[in-house]
């Protein structure tokens, strides 16, 4: 199975490098940008083919590396 | 005989120096520990230096935080063997879970190399009591992701406990904004664990710590080491 797992930073945690990407929209003449948020998008490809199984491995490593609870959210889908 | 060890990841690159400072100011004979050793010798104290470990890959200090010596560090911290923490270090322990908060990107988005000015805020912990409360320091930081972030209830307990050590401030000791090089809440530069022996900061002690450096401010958190592993643990 495939994860495709979103890191997002949370509500309220600043986010220098999404107002950097906003303000070079703008620049370029990309108007009507009301916020840019930025974050990560990791692919990890599984052996394991049940989806349980597959999740609770998902969870596992989102929570002890991928993200960091202080400031980032995850999110995930599993596809075959 | 008394024993520091510093672990050497992947991408660290003040461990030597933090090796020079502490044999020239506490005469410690130093061991480097390699981040894929299972075990840290015996050691009255542990430092984690600063650079780039595992290229800052994921997050800074994310990859060391996992890296087989740590299991033994967050052990040894646990059991009260004093670690100390330097910029890159300082990432480790907060990604390891030793300190609270996390440090992100700073507010400018540049890396900064440059001295600054900071106020001592808890001259009791291991690493800083042979400084005094509210004296104000000069120590370089050169990080890019300085910026330390808790919320707010985890900020109000570190303060409530005297957990900040080091806060950025002016040449007065007032901790404003325009003396905050990086967007840190509350100014913070460096935060300590429950019982004073886990320490983390971002800038750089090692890199002044004798008059041919520069300076000789830094000096003194290898003297609070030397004397406080000398004092029976209490």
């Amino acid at each position: 199975m495939k994860a495709r797992i979103r890191i997002t930073l949370k509500n309220g945690v600043l986010d220098p490098q999404g107002k950097a990407i906003q303000n070079a929209l703008a620049a370029l003449g990309i108007g009507g940008v009301d916020d840019v948020r930025q974050g990560k998008y990791i692919e990890v490809q599984l052996s394991e083919t049940d989806e349980a199984r597959a999740k609770e491995t998902v969870e596992r490593m989102c929570k002890d590396l991928l993200a960091n609870s202080v400031i980032e959210n995850y999110s995930y889908e599993l596809a075959a | 005989m008394l024993r520091a060890s510093v672990i050497v990841f992947p991408g660290s690159n003040c461990d030597r120096d933090v090796q020079v400072a502490i044999e020239k100011i506490t005469g410690f004979p130093v061991k480097m520990v390699w981040h894929g050793d299972a075990s840290v010798p015996a050691s009255d104290l542990i430092v984690l230096p600063g650079g780039f470990s595992y290229g800052d890959y994921l997050r800074c200090g994310a990859m060391a935080a996992h890296s087989p010596i740590m299991r033994d560090v967050i052990a040894k911290a646990k059991a009260g063997t004093p670690v100390l923490g330097i910029c890159n270090g300082f990432q480790v322990l907060c990604e390891s879970g030793l300190l609270p908060g996390v440090l992100m990107r700073n507010a400018s988005l540049k890396f900064i190399c440059r001295d600054v000015t900071l106020r001592v805020d808890n001259a009791k912990t291991f690493f800083t009591n042979c400084y005094r409360k509210d004296q104000i320091v000069r120590l370089p930081v050169a990080h890019a992701e300085g910026n330390y972030f808790a919320d707010t209830e985890t900020l109000d307990r570190l303060e409530g406990e005297g957990r900040v050590v080091f806060r950025y401030c002016d040449e007065a000791g007032e901790a404003t904004p325009e003396a905050n090089p990086n967007g840190a809440q509350r100014n913070i530069a460096g935060i300590c664990s429950e019982n004073g022996r886990v320490v983390g900061l971002m800038p750089h002690p090692e890199r002044l710590f004798e008059l041919p450096l520069g300076g000789a401010d830094g000096r003194r958190m290898f003297e609070s080491a030397l004397v406080s592993a000398l004092e029976p643990m209490v």
